[in-house]
């Protein structure tokens, strides 16, 4: 019973660290970059989302639908003014404006929000107002698996079936794949890239902002590195199932979940990271592409 | 004849090099005309520059009365004007129905379907292979489906980047027939080539690229005759 229940807390851990890894594996997708200031839009989320709730008095959902306006907003602002001038610049030259962009979002955060961590009121409190526990009993109370939760672990599957389908069926869905296979031709498509690009940015922060609602919902406290460790979890996530592969990225969010959650359990809550990224180097010295990650070689 | 395309002085460079250097030419609606030349004379560059993936510094290329020149290369493909470049460059991770659905991306309704119908009446092996994933065929195949994607788009003038590289000699054959075909349903075509004795016989008129710039130009007999053509592309 208490390997399940460590399990569940695993899987619910992993899902959040799916949500983020699918924001992260789209963009890598499509714009080619790593974009680490992704960790970041999830601490926005977590605190628009805060403040809605604590000091608007908005019930948690439409705090919710905030934080995924405003992230959605901010992520097509940060890639329109930061990223698309340097769409033909070398990839380091990205890479540190995104790790600049970063910083930047922390900062912002500790001049509004200063340094001490809020309290984040959960989505789903632990109880409810009647003292009762919020979570659901099996085995006549052995097992208790708390709502926030079962919401989390509903959402990631949700998240993932949409986005497939969006990615399988949708004109802008294929439109976004073609693009992250060959940006001339899809042009030569009338494929407008920077258009695409952007949308794929709005998407990945839409789903950072609800990361980083239930993320806080599980673990209430909120600061402006809130998002740090998660997202660096979250981007090894998506390179342990294959960068750029969407069910790779739920896949690695969800086994880095467990594994963390087992070894802090039977082995040591010190080394749980250590752990984590050994794990990582040896699936990728055994499969360089990651899980699920694709190699299609290319005729001539 | 109407002129469909007419490049005027086009300069193209890469960086500091300087790849095309004043080059005009004109296309006239019906046409197959071909650019021939040798690797590195200019032939890709310049098509790449037709269809807004490069810019030229100079002069102007003018489709259908107007000037492409500001216009972005996302937009050019709904003007009526499709390349199938150089090395195929379908999206090998999608399938060939969704490749084919890309090159419909400017077109809406119904009309998909009948064009859909159409390539896959043009190239049987594509409908056979419908739901494979483009990285799978062969390099005929994905040449087929590089020409049936961008005639998704209704292109008046169907612009090919070295269509027979790499293929064997009868899979070059079927790709020329389908030219001519395609010719006969009405597309005009400007097609480059270093197969330069293939492409002459189909070909209305042809030019002759040297290191970034036109040598001789003249029908596709005419070419086809010439002695110095003979020696330099035809191989004697």
């Amino acid at each position: 019973m208490e390997f399940l229940s460590y399990l569940i807390s695993g899987i619910s851990l992993g899902s959040v660290y799916a949500i983020i890894a699918l924001g992260y594996t789209m963009v890598y997708g499509i714009a080619k970059m790593l974009n680490f200031a992704h960790g970041d839009v999830i601490m926005v989320g977590g605190y628009i989302s805060f403040c809605a709730i604590s000091y608007l008095g908005l019930p948690g959902w439409l705090a919710l639908i905030l934080a995924m306006v405003v992230c959605t907003v901010l992520g097509i602002v940060i890639e329109g003014l930061a990223y698309k001038p340097l769409r033909s610049a070398p990839s380091l030259a990205v890479l540190i404006t995104a790790i600049g962009v970063s910083y930047f979002l922390q900062n912002t955060a500790l001049l509004i929000w200063k340094a001490a961590p809020k309290v984040y009121p959960s989505l789903i409190p632990t109880t409810n107002a009647q003292g009762e526990s919020n979570a659901l009993q099996l085995f006549g109370g052995q097992l208790s698996i708390s709502y926030i939760s079962l919401l989390t672990m509903a959402s990631c599957i949700v998240i993932m079936i949409a986005l497939t389908l969006f990615t399988s069926k949708t004109k802008m869905g294929k439109a976004m794949r073609a693009c992250s296979e060959d940006k001339g031709a899809a042009q030569l498509m009338g494929i407008n890239v920077n258009a695409t690009i952007s949308t794929t940015f709005a998407i990945g922060s839409a789903l950072a902002a609800i990361a980083g609602v239930l993320l806080c919902s599980s673990y209430p406290t909120l600061q402006p590195t809130t998002g740090s460790m998660p997202g660096i979890k979250a981007f090894t996530a998506a390179v342990f199932g294959g960068i750029g592969s969407i069910p790779g990225a739920f896949l690695g969010g969800l086994l880095l979940g467990v594994i963390e959650a087992m070894a802090k359990a039977y082995i040591s809550t010190n080394l749980a990271n250590t752990i984590v990224f050994a794990v990582l180097i040896i699936v990728l010295l055994v499969k360089p592409a990651g899980l699920l990650g694709k190699y299609v070689p290319e005729k001539v | 004849m109407a002129s469909i395309l007419k490049v005027d002085d086009i300069n193209v460079y890469y960086g500091s090099i300087h790849a095309i250097k004043g080059i005009s030419f004109e296309v006239n609606e019906g046409e197959i005309v071909t650019l021939i030349g040798a690797n590195g004379a200019g032939k890709s560059t310049t098509l790449n520059t037709i269809s807004g993936l490069l810019h030229s510094r100079t002069g102007s290329v003018t489709f259908m009365d107007e000037n492409l020149g500001k216009i972005p290369c996302h937009k050019i493909v709904s003007k009526g004007l499709a390349l199938v470049p150089e090395g195929r460059r379908v999206f090998l991770q999608m399938t060939v129905q969704e490749n084919l659905e890309m090159g419909a991306y400017t077109q809406s309704g119904k009309a998909i379907d009948q064009d859909l119908a159409h390539v896959y009446e043009l190239f049987p092996r594509l409908k056979e292979r419908m739901k494979q994933v483009a990285g799978t065929l062969s390099g005929g195949e994905q040449q087929m489906l590089a020409m049936g994607r961008a005639l998704m788009s209704h292109p008046k003038l169907l612009m090919l980047d070295e269509p027979s590289m790499g293929l064997a000699p009868i899979l070059v054959e079927q790709i020329f027939e389908i030219i001519q075909n395609l010719h006969k349903e009405g597309t005009t075509i400007l097609l480059v080539e270093q197969n330069a004795a293939a492409a002459l016989s189909v070909a209305d008129r042809g030019y002759v690229l040297e290191t970034g710039k036109i040598v001789t130009s003249g029908s596709g007999k005419e070419l086809l005759a010439s002695p110095a053509i003979k020696k330099a592309y035809l191989g004697g």
